[in-house]
């Protein structure tokens, strides 16, 4: 029989905090800034573009302590349980000094107005913790989340660089207090379900997945909350009514990543700062694609299972994966069931979900050492924007040279995530050359009918969707000349 | 650093003075959250909350506005309408009467504000706001300028025209002749900290307002007319903003009458603070431009003669659009003289959210329009671009030809641009590169390069004339500390710093003695907004001032206390010599006031020289210009547009800098912001007339991984302001903004570079991906023969 409480525990800073009441959709920045007057934390968008209202979020992962930058604008407190929340407030240096992170902001002109200061100070300091001496590649993808309007982003470059001449992570308060917080979480993880509020202001905490599963099937309509990189805007964007809520991101039954016969399966839970680490190994195409989804604290919070899930016609992964022949595990209860993810996308706003179903795992096949395999994103800004368009290309050559099967998938240019099949159908069994590249070209009218937008047009979009199948081409050739431009040239 | 530590009275020189690299005075707080914005400040017990009701359509007449179930909803208090407005309904800052706070009667675009709910929180004001049932009888309405004609469509003022020689008579005696249009996006501001206001009653008619403004002066004296009071019962105070650029120059008027209107109504204090998405939607940004150009040259790209109409698009209202297509005028020659001109400016009405300032005040937009000019001639001639540029520069400082004078009939007097350019070149190493690129461009199918060398030349000065002048209120303490106030804001620009270094030059103590506070209507009246890059200029003069006054009343006071002549009076650093004993500032400063010196001053400036008759289009508009010049180097890819700028090197003049420190972070972050408004940020409204780029996730304007790869900013370490500015420093808020065009001009040399440089690639801005594909496409099918 599962234990149930009634109130969120974490950490703050330094304090103990136990909520009996907070609303299901009370976010992490409201609480600090209206309930705590802890106002070094910004709203600059709430929506989690901007930065300014970053903090820490300390949790274990198989028990291990780690803390990662987030969004607090688009955070729920609800999510919080058994976490520890760092804010701007709690930074020090020793004997009453600022922070190494401050001090070189200070002394290389990192602020000017300030607003966005805290933020990019909290992304500084997550990113300090892991990696003190990082190259330019390194900050760039930290500060990935934040937005300065006055520096231009220079001098904030330049105080990230002296970060490690100014003082010792292990001398940092985080890093000394590391067992004692830890210690304190591991007790805070006490097995229980939380539940809060009544009526039409609910919200609840699974003890596990099992739990998770039972409560979805006896819940009416519930939202489901992972990451809330996406739901997080629903209420302060849309000011939806959520309620009742369940948080699934702490659940460890789904924050599970392995790997066997060549089939890397990913639980629901897993981030994709957490699913980086394998699948850029496994599959070095993805760890370039996985870095431009939004910034680094969307990706600390964002999930693989969130970005299927909610059915984004605009989703980052589900084109690479569905090019790859990926596969869905569903749950109901106790029942399981595994569709090719393709399968999963019926029609806009529709997928092959039923009421008390959830997205449990997906398992994406590690591509074939002969064969080919690429995605590429197109947008307008080069990181932190959504999806254009998004192509994803898996390629094997039979000995002849000619197309033994090629798996196109596209995001941005139809209502699902889709595959291009007029296109693959042109190059099946022809030989892979430039000119059966261009016939090919010419086939994704029939495959795709793209919107215009605020992102792109539907012209640009074809246009761009089709010179993609070029590039895949001309990147599986070789070649001394730059197929595609880059920030940073590779090792 | 310890602030109570006793001054060094043997110190050879200040610590701060100016001409010396100080932190922002802020940046130990900034880093550290607890420097205070407006909705950081503590509120008053029983502060109410503002949720803003926006228009749904662009353009229609308001057939029923029920609030009823806005006014029953939770914690709503009340709910007002322009009925509610006890002075006049409107914050035009230009005396047209054409900006309501609330509408009446007709919404013109969509979003803009038609009611506001005030309530217990925030929260329970926005709900509320979405609950009102609104009908519209609908009009058509105009959403771009790109159809409207310039010289017979509604305008919103009174245009601008410059004439200087016989522009149609030269272009027609032209051995070439090109005429074409160029389109040009806004920009949003993306201040981090969007609209904010703290609205605290007081006794009687007066209000405190707590405005996140760079115009408090113009804050007091609209929430006055919209109040109905004096001037008088209205104080406006920002101690800091998180970002301005111009975007709260006019646009934070209607969130403080809204605040001070509900704080009076219900004598408590009330906050508003726009939603991002709200700010976006519902306040004014950067204008669009339709250029329309037609140039005259020789064979050599010699300009004989140009002909520009600058159509831009203002929006529902005049807010400041007359001034700022006259600032495009003033600018559309860039560092160019053209022997004969014509420029007109077209301020069209259309249905959309009134366009406002932002950095370079339609500036910016006058110098794309000139180097689009050189790009067509450069092309039409074959000659790389800089030549052209170099060939049509106007002469330089101390030359004796007649190759100088404006469009305006302003003689430039002070023109650096040959060096700063030679100069940039040579470290940017043009030429070589030039080389290079070509030689990857031979041997890359799919990526291409470009580079360009675009120039600068801003004028310094506000074109109304009475906004050129500052005051400052000094006080010394009987302790020989300095408190300073002046009339300019602080939004990030160090000018709070800039100024404390003049007032601490003037005393000869150290930074650390003079107090920065909050710019405040009750300390000094009638300022200007703090724009036009003006702030250092104008508000360093008038601290001067102030410091002066009492430094002399403390001379006279040592002369003859000690009876010495005045000449024999010298301050040192923390101290002061008389006759041939010294003594510590703070001593002289309480025996001063010992016998009664006064040791508070009022100080005030106003710029020499200037003059401007806008309706002959002749005059002295700028004290002087500013100089520059920027290089950048992109690669684009050819089947996407995808690009990257590999790198950019900038040499900028800010004459004899107040503050190195600060005026780098203006010059690198200028470049940036330029860069976005011509790259990436793209206002894009649909065909109802709303704005679908109001957010951030939308709305992309650059990030740390969009900066060069190489980014070289050095300013100039010889030049000096020709005239007497403070210290001789030169302004640095706007200049560096427009060297975002070589970016611009780098993506379009790529573009060229697939039609062998033959064809004028006409990048519009801004160059999205998108647009640098579609270049790319047609410039290849016009190489091919269509």
């Amino acid at each position: 029989m599962t234990k149930t409480r009634n109130e969120i525990r974490f950490l703050l800073n330094g304090e103990d905090v136990a909520l009996s009441q907070v609303a299901p959709d009370e976010t992490l920045l409201d609480y600090l800034r209206l309930r705590r007057s802890l106002r070094g934390s910004k709203e600059g968008c709430a929506e989690g573009d901007c930065g300014a209202c970053t903090v820490l979020v300390g949790r274990l992962t198989d028990g291990k302590l780690v803390y990662e930058s987030v969004n607090a604008c688009i955070r729920f407190v609800g999510s919080l349980d058994g976490c520890h929340v760092v804010t701007i407030e709690h930074l020090r240096g020793e004997a009453g000094k600022l922070h190494p992170v401050q001090q070189a902001m200070v002394d290389f002109h990192g602020s000017q107005c300030g607003f966005c200061t805290p933020g990019f100070v909290m992304s500084l300091y997550g990113l300090w913790m892991k990696e003190p001496k990082p190259a330019d590649a390194a900050i760039e993808k930290a500060l990935q989340g934040n937005l300065c309007r006055c520096t231009g982003y220079e001098a904030i470059m330049r105080a990230a660089r002296a970060i490690s001449s100014y003082g010792k992570v292990a001398k940092d308060p985080l890093a000394v207090e590391r067992a004692a917080v830890t210690e304190k979480l591991t007790v805070l993880r006490d097995g229980s379900r939380v539940e809060i509020g009544a009526e039409k202001h609910r919200l609840i905490v699974p003890a596990d997945v099992d739990d998770f599963a039972s409560i979805l099937e006896s819940e009416q309509k519930p939202t489901i909350v992972a990451g809330s990189t996406d739901v997080g805007l629903w209420v302060t964007k849309h000011m939806r009514d959520i309620s009742p809520v369940v948080f699934i991101g702490h659940l460890d039954g789904l924050r599970t990543i392995s790997e066997k016969d060549g089939l890397v399966s990913i639980g629901a839970g897993v981030t994709y700062t957490e699913a980086f680490e394998t699948l850029s190994k496994r599959i070095p195409a993805l760890g370039p694609l996985i870095d431009r989804i939004g910034g680094e604290q969307v990706r600390n919070m964002g999930t693989i299972g969130g970005n299927i899930a909610n059915g984004s016609p605009i989703g980052d992964t589900p084109p690479p994966f569905i090019a790859l022949g990926a596969t869905l595990t569903l749950r109901k209860g106790k029942a399981r069931r595994t569709i090719p993810l393709e399968e999963f996308f019926i029609a806009y706003g529709k997928q092959d979900r039923q009421p008390g179903e959830f997205v449990e795992a997906v398992h994406v096949p590690v591509p074939a050492k002969d064969s080919y395999f690429a995605a590429y994103k197109i947008t307008k800004r080069r990181d932190e924007d959504i999806t254009a368009a998004l192509g994803a290309f898996l390629l094997t050559l039979a000995r002849d040279g000619t197309v033994a099967s090629i798996r196109i998938a596209y995001g941005g240019m139809a209502a699902t995530p889709k595959r291009a099949r007029a296109v693959e159908a042109a190059l099946t069994g022809k030989p892979w050359t430039e000119a059966a590249v261009e016939a090919a070209m010419t086939k994704y009218a029939e495959d795709f009918t793209p919107l215009t937008d605020m992102r792109a047009t539907a012209e640009y979009r074809m246009l761009a969707a089709r010179n993609l199948l070029m590039r895949f081409f001309a990147e599986s050739q070789g070649g001394k000349a730059p197929i595609q431009v880059s920030r940073h040239r590779v090792a | 650093m310890n602030k109570h530590a006793s001054p060094n009275l043997k110190a050879a020189k200040i610590a701060g003075g100016v001409h010396t690299d100080q932190r922002h005075d802020s940046a130990h707080k900034h880093v550290a959250g607890t420097a205070v914005y407006i909705d950081d400040m503590p509120e008053p017990a029983g502060t109410l909350h503002v949720g803003i009701g926006l228009s749904s359509v662009a353009h229609g007449k308001l057939k029923s506005v029920d609030l009823s179930a806005v006014r029953s909803a939770p914690g709503v208090v009340d709910v007002l309408t322009h009925a509610d407005v006890p002075g006049e309904n409107d914050v035009s800052p230009s005396g047209m009467h054409d900006d309501p706070v609330f509408a009446e009667g007709k919404v013109q675009f969509h979003g803009q504000p038609i009611f506001a709910v005030i309530a217990e929180t925030r929260e329970q004001g926005r709900s509320a706001a979405r609950l009102a049932k609104i009908e519209y009888e609908e009009l058509p309405g105009i959403f771009d300028i790109w159809n409207l004609d310039p010289e017979k469509d509604k305008q919103v003022t009174t245009p601008l025209t410059l004439t200087r020689g016989d522009a149609a008579a030269a272009i027609a005696a032209a051995p070439h002749r090109i005429k074409n249009r160029m389109k040009l996006g806004g920009q949003d501001h993306f201040y981090l900290e969007g609209q904010v206001s703290l609205a605290i009653p007081g006794e009687d008619d007066e209000v405190i307002v707590y405005c996140s403004t760079q115009g408090p002066s113009e804050t007091q004296h609209l929430v006055a007319h919209v109040l109905g009071v004096p001037s008088h019962a209205v104080t406006v105070e920002v101690r800091r903003m998180g970002g301005g650029f111009g975007g709260k120059e006019t646009q934070a008027n209607q969130c403080a009458a809204i605040a001070a209107i509900a704080a009076k109504k219900h004598g408590r204090a009330v906050k508003i603070r726009l939603d991002r998405d709200e700010d976006m939607t519902a306040t004014g940004k950067r204008h669009d431009f339709a250029i329309d150009y037609e140039v005259g040259f020789d064979d050599e790209g010699n300009i004989l003669g140009v002909d520009f109409m600058f159509a831009l698009n203002a929006g529902f209202s005049a807010d400041l659009s007359g001034p700022v297509g006259d600032r495009a005028l003033f600018h559309c020659d860039n560092a160019y003289f053209y022997p004969h001109v014509h420029a007109k400016s077209a301020p069209l009405y259309t249905n959309t959210v009134s366009n406002t300032a932002f950095r370079g005040f339609g500036g910016p937009q006058g110098m794309v329009g000139a180097e689009r000019v050189i790009d067509e001639v450069a092309f039409a001639v074959g000659k790389d671009p800089l030549e052209i540029r170099k060939l049509n520069f106007y002469d330089p400082m101390g030359a004796e030809g007649e190759r100088n004078v404006t469009p305006y009939h302003q003689k430039v007097e002070d023109n650096i641009i040959h060096r700063i350019v030679a100069e940039l070149a040579e470290s940017a190493d043009y030429a070589g590169r030039r080389r290079t690129i070509d030689a990857f461009n031979a041997n890359s199918r799919f990526i291409k390069r470009g580079m360009a060398l675009t120039p600068v030349k801003f004028g310094i000065s506000f074109t109304k004339t009475e906004s050129n002048q500052a005051g400052a209120l000094v006080h010394v303490y009987n302790d020989g500390s300095v408190h300073m106030n002046h009339g300019g804001t602080e939004m990030g620009q160090g000018l709070h710093l800039k100024v404390a270094q003049v007032v601490a030059e003037e005393f000869q103590i150290d930074l650390d003695r003079v107090k920065i506070t909050a710019t405040t209507t009750a300390k000094v009246p009638n300022t200007a907004p703090t724009a036009a890059s003006s702030g250092a200029d104008l508000n360093g003069m008038a601290a001067q001032d102030a410091a002066r006054q009492i430094r002399k009343r403390l001379t006279d006071f040592a002369a003859e206390k000690y009876q010495v002549p005045t000449d024999q009076v010298v301050f040192l650093p923390n101290r002061v010599r008389i006759g041939n004993q010294e003594i510590g500032f703070n001593e002289l400063v309480k025996q001063a006031y010992l016998n009664r010196i006064q040791l508070s001053a009022a100080g005030f400036y106003k710029t020499p020289k200037i003059h401007w008759d806008r309706a002959k289009g002749r005059g002295h508009a700028f004290y002087y210009y500013a100089y520059g010049a920027a290089c950048s180097e992109v690669s684009i890819d050819t089947l996407t547009g995808e690009y990257v700028v590999e790198r950019t090197d900038i040499l900028h003049d800010t004459g004899r800098s107040l503050n190195r420190a600060i005026d780098i972070g203006q010059v690198e972050g200028g470049f940036i912001q330029g860069m976005g408004w011509l790259t990436t940020e793209e206002l894009v409204w649909d065909d109802k007339g709303r704005l679908r780029t109001h957010a951030p996730s939308t709305y992309k304007i650059p990030l740390a991984s969009d900066r060069p790869k190489i980014f070289n900013v050095a300013l100039t370490d010889w030049s000096q302001a020709y005239e007497p500015t403070i210290h001789r420093s030169k302004a640095v808020g706007e200049p560096p903004l427009p060297h975002g065009m070589s970016v611009l001009h780098a993506l379009s040399d790529a573009v060229a570079s697939v039609a062998d440089h033959k064809i004028c690639p006409r990048l519009d801005a801004p160059a999205t991906p998108e647009r640098v594909l579609m270049a790319v496409e047609r410039l290849k099918a016009e190489a091919a023969g269509k």
